[in-house]
């Protein structure tokens, strides 16, 4: 078949390019500032994994607080000085800061950089057929702004008077005043300033991937012939270019508020004895454009993880996704909505009550496309011939987690019940499975599933599959109680429970959550432990892994610079022909003309067999183009 | 309680185990299929765990639900919460139906379906009519329930009716303060954030005659029986009123005044006996982030029979007759009529507001915290 001789010729020429490689760039260049979209890639996603693992362990810190009150901490004291107090505990003011800047940390360093960042990075130009990324040098830009980013936000947490500790909402007035809260000061500014250059970052990368897609696809690449992880990034992509801006503006004006003496956002506050000058401003103008990006980045961290899931889920069960347009069309209705609904976070907040009723409207709506994607998962799945790789159970995890997360969505956008729900423990259970769970299993099964392509060589699957249940389990028992401790109307961001509920009617459950996710995080390090063992000591990939249609499987097990040798290869069919009928194997790579499968075509795709010649002939035009503008 | 905790903990550690334990299986099961090879046994015990852990995960679930029911709020103890109640649990049943039907299918086609040497996947890329068939369906159903929802939330959120008791809850890092119209007029007195001192909190303005016998309080009392309208006001930082037995919830927001107005069916010694528990005692408390004494900041609440509450209201003397010194910002013109009220309390040397040490007051309560 035409993929052995696609192996064979990549292997001979790789071994020629290796040493010429060498030649041409040193260690910084390889790998420090790399230009190239797969060490950018990895770049992006050790630094989320480091992410991961700081964001989790502050939840460990707080979670601790929460389930086990009395426990003395003195032990923790190298580590955190004097944020334990004289009795042994915890400072109220520390734990705000932890809850801070673990939702910071987790949203946006993990969950857009890590994951989007890693993902977008590696697979696009690898699946639609590209050298590199539309700008290589913007690329290896928007890695560096994130990591100045990542140092200013971590540098915050090392602060005497703390890092911000208002929220990962960051909601004015608490945040402008300084006095109102010690996280206010200094830390506050360097968040706001980490945060500023973050989203620089995140539209370098997001300009390019979206060009990219629409500008360096392969010959026969058509927009209907893209994989939905590509198809995921872009619409990811076009989300974050089109609210990002909006955070920043937002930032932008605190501040203004925090050090020009301006009031966009405060208005008649007396606070530390004085009533303050400014008049006019509004703090709900803040949430209103906070949301704005706030809401559209719940997709930007969920749709990659859905694009990878539709993928893993194909390729493991052999079967085409179910609904290929199907699954587009709800991905696009999800962006588009996405920048409607942000208002059903604001429910409560004094905003004008019709408003509420038109957003509570628009927020039940985009429950229907999600509802589609899942029965579709579940569709795919029916009749295949279905291979557990660790990816594999990642995928299935996060479409599990996605129905239990999103259901209680339905509940929390209906604005009369949010009243009773609105910050309680209901909605932390709520978006922790729907939105940090899922994209986390969704991260997970992309580094499994793509490890093979980054490393050449492979994890441990058995590693894996233990990583996977522990965190499977793990996960559930940490957020499924919660919805009881918000039923029974438990606030967040409380310190402690003493003054809401006297008779501390669910101790045990805080303790039995607060055991679930130490057990959780420990399994992380299972996983952390394969991953970077495997990237030296794994055993060594073969061309194509999970015998995958897509592009990225035909290159060599490790691309060099400019990812195949030779001629980019051309792309004639939709990646999902699994366990088609009357076809050899039980997969037809995108690579492989119909013409070469008389045997399996349907009466349609026999026409399109015509069409090859104008494709084939793409491929003189492409060599002259490159040929005038001097590249590969 | 600690049933569950042991129970789902020992569940947690049984399958850690378990899979621990067939950690050699895996192995030999993955040497067997490694690479391109045909996967093995790990594949079975996969397949096998996802059914498994669904339904045992499930019993676990309905099991610590039954466990909990008992320890969530008790009936709603307003008009109106007793509809949001209701469509919450039946809404909770939907989906709850939704959830296990989809998840059922989920994992247990997952296990039926896991590879078998002899069969191939059916190739079965789309089906127009199902698509439409689970589109229009949730589509339809997510109508019904938007529309019943958008009904309770109008009723709730019409406009107070005319006759409501108005209450003025402002809150300040970290305790909330009450104000009431006093007894001669249901009117509240205007309030300039500029007049916050120490002692008048909430920044009354004496030059505006409703506010003579208006009554503070650091403890919220409300009539049972009757609408009460909340006028809510924050000094400092976002606040968020959260009375969690009435299902009342509205931020505070400092130059925005916000309200919420409910009717309470019970009052605090019906619930009592209703709770069986002696000590129950209504509460106010913050669920907006606002610094670090945010989970203490409380009030108590007491919700009394109408009657009761006039009685009580009564015997409030009103904020300037507590604090005569305010008598000097009442403009000449009203002066007499100030008196009437003030005159009662002894003309005491007229203490002059220092303006605020709520720095101290505030310091404190962070100092107290530590």
């Amino acid at each position: 078949m035409a993929t052995a001789a696609t192996t064979h010729d990549a292997h001979a020429h790789h071994e020629h390019d290796h040493e010429h490689e060498h030649h041409e760039q040193n260690f910084i260049q390889k790998y420090v500032f790399s230009e190239d979209h797969k060490m950018i890639a990895k770049q992006y996603l050790i630094t989320g994994i480091i992410w991961a693992f700081i964001g989790g362990l502050l939840s460990i810190l707080f979670r601790l607080q929460l389930g086990f009150p009395d426990l003395k901490l003195e032990g923790l004291r190298w580590l955190l000085g004097n944020w334990i107090s004289a009795e042994g505990k915890l400072e109220p003011e520390f734990y705000l800061a932890l809850v801070t800047m673990h939702g910071t940390i987790m949203v946006f360093f993990v969950l857009t950089a890590g994951l989007s960042g890693t993902f977008s990075n590696f697979l696009i130009p690898l699946q639609i057929g590209a050298r590199d990324m539309a700008s290589g040098f913007l690329n290896m830009l928007s890695y560096w702004f994130f990591l100045v980013a990542s140092v200013i936000m971590l540098s915050s947490l090392f602060l005497s008077t703390g890092p911000a500790s208002g929220g990962w909402v960051i909601y004015p007035p608490l945040s402008a005043l300084p006095q109102a809260s010690p996280g206010s000061g200094m830390g506050m500014t360097l968040w706001l300033v980490a945060m500023a250059l973050f989203i620089v970052s995140q539209l370098m990368g997001g300009l390019n991937y979206v060009t990219t897609i629409i500008n360096l696809r392969t010959r026969g690449m058509s927009f209907s012939k893209l994989p939905l992880t590509i198809w995921s990034f872009f619409f990811t992509a076009v989300l974050g270019i089109l609210s990002f801006p909006v955070l920043f503006s937002a930032a932008l004006l605190l501040i203004f508020d925090r050090s020009f003496g301006t009031s966009f956002y405060i208005s008649e506050i007396y606070i530390g004895g004085e009533a303050l000058p400014q008049q006019g401003g509004s703090a709900i103008l803040f949430q209103h454009l906070f949301w704005f990006l706030g809401h559209p980045e719940v997709y930007i961290v969920l749709l990659p993880a859905l694009g990878i899931t539709s993928e893993v889920i194909a390729t493991n069960a052999r079967k085409p996704i179910f609904g290929y347009r199907a699954m587009i069309g709800s991905m696009l209705g999800i962006t588009l909505l996405a920048f409607i609904v942000w208002a059903h976070h604001m429910f409560v907040t004094g905003m004008n009550p019709f408003l509420g009723s038109v957003f509570m409207f628009l927020t039940l709506i985009i429950a229907v496309p999600s509802a589609v994607k899942g029965f579709n998962y579940i569709t795919t799945l029916w009749r295949g011939n279905i291979i557990f790789t660790p990816a594999m159970l990642f995928s299935i995890g996060l479409v599990s987690l996605f129905v239990a997360g999103g259901i209680t969505g339905i509940i929390l956008g209906n604005a009369a019940l949010d009243i009773q729900l609105h910050d309680t423990y209901f909605v932390v259970a709520h978006f922790h499975l729907v939105m940090g769970s899922a994209s986390f299993f969704g991260l997970m099964a992309g580094v499994y599933h793509w490890f093979p392509k980054m490393f050449g060589r492979m994890m441990n699957p058995t590693l894996g599959y233990i990583h996977f249940w522990i965190s499977f389990i793990g996960v559930f028992c940490v957020f499924l109680p919660m919805h009881y401790i918000g039923i029974a109307g438990f606030p967040r961001r409380y310190y402690s429970f003493s003054t809401y509920d006297l008779t501390n009617s669910f101790a045990d459950m805080n303790m039995f959550i607060s055991a679930a996710a130490i057990v959780t995080f420990a399994a992380q390090a299972l996983f952390a432990w394969n991953f970077f063992y495997s990237i030296f000591k794994g055993k060594k990939s073969v061309q194509n892994p999970w015998h995958s249609n897509t592009l990225e499987w035909t290159a060599p097990i490790k691309p060099g610079h400019g990812n195949w040798e030779g001629p980019i290869p051309a792309v004639y069919r939709w990646p999902y022909d699994y366990s088609k009928p009357g076809a050899v194997e039980d997969y037809i790579p995108q690579t492989v003309p119909f013409s070469a499968t008389p045997e399996s075509n349907l009466p349609e795709e026999t026409e399109q067999i015509a069409l090859e010649k104008d494709i084939d002939e793409l491929h003189t035009e492409q060599r002259i183009v490159s040929a005038k503008s001097g590249g590969h | 309680m600690v049933y569950i905790v042991g129970l789902l903990a020992a569940v947690l550690l049984v399958l850690t185990l378990v899979v621990l334990n067939r950690m050699s299986v895996f192995t030999k099961g993955f040497a067997a299929g490694a690479g391109s090879d045909k996967p093995g046994v790990a594949n079975k015990i996969n397949g096998a765990l996802l059914p498994i852990v669904f339904f045992g995960g499930s019993l676990a679930g309905v099991w610590s639900f039954i466990e909990s029911a008992p320890k969530f709020l008790p009936a709603s103890a307003s008009e109106h919460g007793v509809h949001t109640d209701t469509m919450f649990w039946w809404f909770m049943a939907i989906v709850t139906v939704a959830f296990f039907l989809t998840s059922a299918l989920l994992f247990v086609f997952a296990f039926r379906y896991q590879y078998d040497p002899k069969r191939r996947a059916t190739f079965y890329p789309d089906n127009h009519r199902l698509e439409l068939a689970w589109t229009v369906i949730p589509a339809v159903v997510m109508a019904i329930m938007v529309f019943m929802g958008w009904r309770v939330w109008r009723d709730i959120t019409q406009e107070a009716p005319a006759d409501a008791y108005v209450v003025e809850v402002t809150g300040k890092q970290f305790n909330w303060i009450a104000r009431y119209p006093g007894v001669d007029d249901n009117k509240l007195g205007s309030y300039n954030y500029k007049l916050i001192d120490a002692t008048n909190e909430v920044g009354i303005d004496m030059s505006d005659e409703a506010s003579f016998d208006d009554v503070v309080s650091s403890t919220l009392y409300i009539p049972k029986g009757v609408p009460v309208l909340l006028k809510i006001r924050a000094r400092d930082v976002l606040h968020s009123v959260f009375l969690p037995h009435l299902r009342v919830k509205m931020d505070a927001v400092p130059g925005m005044p916000t309200k919420f107005w409910f009717k309470a069916t019970k009052s605090t010694d019906e619930m009592k006996a209703e709770t069986n528990d002696p000590n129950f005692e209504y509460r106010l408390n913050c669920t907006e982030i606002c610094g670090p004494g945010h989970f203490s900041m409380k009030m108590n609440v007491v919700v009394l029979e109408e009657d009761e509450f006039k009685a009580w209201l009564k015997s409030q003397k009103s904020f300037l007759a507590m604090n005569t010194g305010y008598l000097e910002r009442v403009p000449a013109r009203l002066k007499a009529k100030a008196m009437k009220y003030a005159g009662e309390a002894e003309e005491a040397p007229a203490e002059e507001a220092a303006p605020a040490d709520s720095t101290a007051s505030a310091a404190g309560a962070a100092a107290s915290l530590r």
